[in-house]
Formats: C-alpha cells, structure tokens, sequence
C-alpha cells in the first residue's frame, strides 16, 4: 500500500515510508517486547526445572494436588479466547467495526471466565493450607509415601529409601513447587489482567470508531500480547498440573 | 503485520488441532511411558506454541526478520537453560538423585 492518496498517508506517522513500512516496524518493535517477556518467563521455567529434577517425588505429589478438572477447562478458555482474539484482527483487517467489537468483548469475557476459575483454584489451595508457610501442610497417605518413591531413584542418590520419603523432606520440597506453582501462574493472571485492561481500552477505541483496515495496529499488537500469555499457559499447564500423574 | 488477511477457516482449524492437542496431552499424561512423559508433554507444548505464533500471531505471513528475532529469542533461552542447568548439575549444591 503506497501513501499516494490523502487517505493512506493519514494511515502512517511521517518518519515511514509508507504504511507497510510502518506495520512491520510495529510488528517488530511488538516482538522485541515479547522476546524479553519470553526470557523473563524463561527464567521462571528454568527455576521451576531445576527443583523438579532435584525433588521429582515431592514435585510428582504436589502436582497431584492441582484440579486437573479445573486446569483443563481454563486451558481450553485460554484457546477460546486467542481464537476470538485471532478473529478480533481478521474483523479489523476486513473493517467489521461491529464483529470487532463483539469479538474484543468476547475476549475479555473468555479471559474474566480463566481469571475467575483462576481465583477459585487459589482460594481451595489456601483452604487447604497448600500456601507455602508456616501452616503449609501437604495431605499424603502413608501408602503413597512408601510406594510413590521409586527405588532406583533413592539408590542413585545414594539416600535409604526411608529418608527420600520423609514426611518432613516432601513437605519442605513440595512446597519449593507450590512456590514455584503461585509464582508462575500469578505472573502468568497478571499478565492476563494487564491483557484484559489494554482489550477493554481497544473496545472503548473501537467504539469510537477509531480503527479502520488501514489503521488497526493496536488491535494487532495487543493480539500479538494476547496469543504470548496463551503460549505461556501452554507450557504452565502441562508442566504444573500433568507431572507425575500417571506414577 | 502483514497486509495478508488469513482466511477465517484457517484459524478454525488451528482452534480444532490446539483442542485436539490438549486432549492429547491430558491423555498422554496418565499413561506411565518412564521418561518419556516429559518429552510428550513439551513436544506437543510446543507443537502447539509453534500453531499459535504461526497461524494467530501470523509470523508464517511476517516478514522473515520476525522470524529471525523469535529464533534469536530461543537461542538466548537455550543459553540461558544449558548454562545454569550446567552448573547446578555439577556442583551438587543440591542433592540430585540424578548424581
């Protein structure tokens, strides 16, 4: 598209050439942004893949303790909501101000569903006294305890079996995960929270009839933000909720 | 952003395979396949993570320098994880059964 006519060249800011031009220095500039959320979540799975291949028994029970029920459905919320979000573009990009804005609040609607379910999983892990502290307490039955711990395991470490299982050792471990579990998945809300303010101002936008198929970059930025915190969950969810279930 | 308007069918699809996938997974994960779990459960992670910056994030459509930075991103990360998980393996700072 050439800033030939007086329509286009409104559609560009002046230091670009044309408005091509400026969309792909947006989506570059977008991108450069996610690479650095990518290696700051990236630290958080590091952290998360250390202690789980140093405490593999405790982090297998621990996530046990997740509702996979209640994971599962969030995370079939989350695709949802990067599908309305995928057709919040294709709706700009074609100039249905009207589908854009349904599917915007469609977005935030399927985002505040994940949040509140969100909500609901930390208030039964703070019932259950799975906040890691002073009155953390992990409920383990003895019969698991003596035959969750492979042995090849606690041979390897050169640990009896009986101290590898230790009450006292799972429950110190098991909450490095629940640590780990509060500290990923709250980043994780907050970045939807923050996801949700900036879809709520692209609806008050929108409504003002602000984008048009020349000019949409916010919306495609922000959908840009939107699918990283679905791939974020992508990871989350297997990595949290499924560990260890089959032992 | 490219100026190419993916057809609406195409994201349906993508829709239905993240859904097929994450059904996959929940599956594969209560049957007992030794250390092959993790690898399933990342492979398909990724599989899908690769589906959504493709086809929603529209980098199949991108000029190829979006590509360049995101692989630049996984390069850093692969440092990141290869050198620190490198050093905790060899120090034994923490008691791995590994070891």
């Amino acid at each position: 598209m050439r800033a030939d006519s007086g329509a286009v060249a409104a559609a560009h800011a002046h230091q670009f050439e044309d408005a091509a031009q400026q969309r792909d220095a947006v989506t570059l500039g977008m991108w450069t942004f996610l690479v650095t959320e990518i290696l700051f979540f990236g630290g958080l799975f590091l952290a998360y893949a250390i202690y789980r291949w140093s405490f593999p028994s405790a982090f297998a029970l621990a996530s046990r303790q997740l509702d996979i029920t209640l994971g599962g459905v969030n995370t079939v919320v989350l695709i949802a909501s990067s599908l309305t979000m995928a057709l919040a573009v294709h709706a700009a990009q074609t100039g249905a101000g009207r589908a854009l804005l349904g599917f915007l609040l469609l977005t935030i609607l399927l985002g505040g569903v994940f949040l509140g379910i969100k909500a609901v999983e930390y208030r039964h892990k703070f019932e259950e006294h799975l906040i890691p502290g002073a009155s953390f307490h992990m409920p383990v039955s003895e019969a698991t305890l003596s035959g969750d711990i492979p042995p090849d395991q606690a041979i390897a470490a050169g640990v009896p079996a009986t101290a590898l299982s230790a009450p006292a050792e799972i429950q110190r471990h098991a909450q490095i995960y629940f640590s780990l579990y509060f500290a990923m998945t709250g980043m994780h809300a907050l970045h939807m929270v923050i996801g949700l303010g900036l879809l709520a101002w692209l609806a008050l936008q929108c409504r003002k009839g602000r984008f048009t198929p020349a000019y949409f970059a916010p919306v495609e930025i922000v959908g840009l933000y939107w699918h990283f915190v679905d791939i974020v969950w992508i990871f989350l969810f297997p990595l949290l909720y499924l560990v260890g279930r089959h032992a | 952003m490219s100026e190419h308007v993916v057809p609406r069918r195409v994201y349906f699809l993508v829709f239905a395979l993240l859904l097929l996938f994450t059904a996959l997974t929940v599956a594969a994960a209560f049957k007992d396949l030794g250390p092959f779990n993790l690898v399933v459960a990342l492979g398909i992670a990724a599989f899908k993570a690769t589906l959504v910056v493709l086809y929603f994030m529209h980098v199949r459509y991108n000029p190829r320098l979006i590509g360049l930075a995101i692989a630049l991103a996984m390069a850093w990360l692969m440092v990141l994880i290869v050198i620190t998980f490198g050093d905790y393996v060899t120090r034994g700072w923490v008691p791995f059964p590994g070891k």
